[in-house]
């Protein structure tokens, strides 16, 4: 294994995404709809309608989240709780949700995309290993979907302190299971969904093929994670390292089949079945 | 692992590859000479890429032996990889990077050294006449360009064989005959080529050493003179005179003549009448002519029969098709294959 040609790869093909306006341009345009529009609006709106009893009654309803997250809820007044709560609780999946549409997005046109594009016959007559190869698209499909989410992370976080902050007696975000979500359980997930995609897109015979085929992957493991990224805000910091070990076990053996999977000739779209 | 020069750079012996039970590789041997040039000859479909493909280990033979500097590329084929610099049909290039990208991803791939890596991509790229143009983005290249580029991409790391497939494809007369200049001089400089094409005046006048495929086997192998000696082990001369009723008698007159072997009339023909003169070497020809002239015959054309490669590859599958219907092993086919 040697990691400077997976660091190459890697690099390559992330330097071609940042010259691809046509692709940053609409992940861009997610990750602000996500992390900047929709929080924007409701935190604004909540906070600036004041003690009306629409929010008294969507404070009522924080009751229903579990207790341990009830005792979290900070802030003296209904919208203060209630924009306390959304801005915690409530936009904690799309950290998830954001980044495993773009990485599967890149993933799943990285090993297809070569062969479309001619490249792979490049690719697999260079001494670069299979591994290596997987390795390093696996680590190009993870940088924008993370990156954009890490950004985004900064204006929500950024957005939720300047908002609900001076509701609930001062800065507060990000909390500390939000800390472990964003650093621990989203790159555990990232992992399955791009192992997954990327053996996916060595297989299949067009990229259209891999963006649809890996709907069919990401669709059940975007619920999950959202179920689970739900859980490790609701819960202890605990159950959140669990959550996060358990993602990135299940990762780790993914990947690791992946790599084995890659077989050079299906760079070359020849490989029996394709 | 050092070669002797008995040894061949690339050796493949009984290789067969099918996909989804379509045959591509049948019992195919070549064999390419260190520091020379070995053209594998065919039509599209031949097997020709599918040889290079297996020559990297990019691909793995159902059946049969390879090696390629001493190495086999499916034990070792980091090792025979990163000996080998190959040029696909198709460029293969990132049209989003610049050339200067796409040269330093083949270097940091091929491990070339970061204090050596801007000196070899500027010498490479001068030596293609595409130093001009590293800085613009590859998708603006013209086919002429790109084909430079992936040449220069393929001896940046200085590899002791170059596989070219197809290397004038989709090139203007100028760009191919440029490139195939840079193809020899590299070998003049010690590098073994293995090139495809189905291109016979490329082939011609550049290759060592000659390949036929059709249909994932060889048909013939060896140097162009060799085989064209195969083929035509006599030299003839074509002649045409002006039309004359005492034609016969001429015919006579010059098949006396010392080394002259044989006269084969062909009929009248826009130049007179014409006939081919078997002979034991070019140099009696003048003889043939003064005879001519000295019965009083007027000469119109005499051409010394050279054959081409181009012939030589139809008559290679003309013979072929010809002993496949009789069930014989066409001329030329080595003892080796002939008994495997």
């Amino acid at each position: 294994m040697n990691w400077h040609r997976t660091f190459t790869v890697a690099r390559t093909d992330v330097k071609q995404l940042v010259l691809a306006k046509d692709f940053w341009v609409p992940m861009g345009i997610l990750g602000g709809i996500f992390f900047v529009v929709v929080p924007l609006v409701l935190l604004l709106s909540i906070v600036s309608l004041g003690d009306v009893s629409a929010i008294k009654n969507v404070a009522e309803t924080l009751e229903v989240l579990p207790q341990k997250a009830q005792e979290q809820i900070r802030g003296d007044t209904p919208q203060g709780q209630t924009s306390y709560a959304l801005a915690v609780f409530l936009f904690a999946p799309m950290a998830v949700v954001v980044p495993l549409t773009i990485s599967t997005a890149v993933g799943a046109a990285s090993l297809v995309g070569e062969r479309e594009r001619g490249t792979g016959e490049f690719l697999a007559h260079s001494p670069a290993g299979t591994r290596e190869i997987y390795l390093g698209k696996l680590m190009a499909s993870l940088v924008p979907g993370y990156f954009t989410t890490m950004v985004g992370f900064t204006l929500y976080s950024l957005i939720v302190n300047l908002i609900v902050g001076p509701e609930v007696g001062g800065w507060f975000f990000p909390t500390q299971q939000w800390w472990l979500l964003m650093l621990w359980v989203l790159p555990g997930f990232l992992l399955i969904g791009l192992s997954l995609v990327l053996r996916l897109s060595g297989r299949v015979k067009s990229t259209a093929a891999a963006q649809q085929a890996s709907g069919l992957i990401t669709l059940p493991l975007i619920a999950i994670s959202y179920a689970q990224a739900s859980g490790a805000v609701y819960g202890t910091a605990t159950t959140t390292v669990m959550i996060g070990a358990i993602a990135w076990g299940i990762g780790a053996v993914s990947t690791w089949r992946g790599m084995r999977g890659v077989k050079r000739q299906r760079l070359l779209g020849v490989a029996d079945g394709v | 692992m050092t070669l002797t020069r008995e040894t061949p750079a690339v050796a493949l012996h009984g290789v067969s590859k099918s996909f989804n039970e379509k045959s591509a590789l049948t019992d195919l041997t070549v064999v390419a000479p260190e520091g020379k040039i070995t053209v594998l000859l065919g039509p599209n479909g031949a097997g020709k890429t599918t040889a290079i493909r297996c020559i990297t280990g990019a691909m793995s033979p159902d059946q049969g032996c390879i090696r390629v500097l001493g190495f086999d590329p499916e034990i070792d084929g980091e090792a025979v990889r990163s000996e080998c610099g190959v040029v696909s049909a198709k460029p293969a290039l990132y049209d989003r990077l610049t050339g200067w990208d796409n040269l330093v991803y083949a270097a940091e791939l091929h491990g070339v050294s970061k204090v050596n890596m801007p000196n070899r991509i500027k010498t490479s790229a001068e030596r293609f006449g595409i130093e001009h143009a590293l800085d613009e983005q590859v998708g603006g290249y013209s086919t002429g360009m790109k084909t430079r580029l992936a040449l220069a991409r393929s001896v940046l790391h200085e590899p002791r064989l170059l596989l070219f497939d197809e290397p004038t494809s989709g090139l203007d007369p100028e760009s191919a005959q440029a490139v195939l200049a840079l193809i020899r001089e590299m070998t003049a400089e010690g590098h073994t080529v293995v090139m495809c094409t189905h291109h016979l005046i490329e082939a011609e006048g550049l290759a060592d050493h000659i390949v036929v495929l059709d249909v994932g086997t060889d048909l013939v192998a060896g140097a162009p003179a060799d085989l064209v000696r195969q083929y035509w082990p006599e030299d003839s001369v074509l002649i045409a005179v002006d039309h004359d009723p005492t034609s016969a008698a001429l015919f006579t007159d010059i098949d006396k003549l010392s080394g002259v072997r044989r006269i084969e009339p062909l009929g009248e023909g826009g130049s007179g009448l014409e006939f081919r003169v078997v002979v034991d070497n070019h140099a009696i020809t003048a003889d043939v002519v003064a005879a001519l002239t000295a019965a009083g015959s007027r000469v119109r054309k005499v051409v010394p029969h050279e054959p081409s490669l181009e012939e030589l590859y139809f008559a290679v599958r003309r013979s072929t098709r010809d002993l496949s219907e009789a069930g014989a092993p066409p001329p030329g086919f080595t003892r080796e294959k002939a008994t495997r």
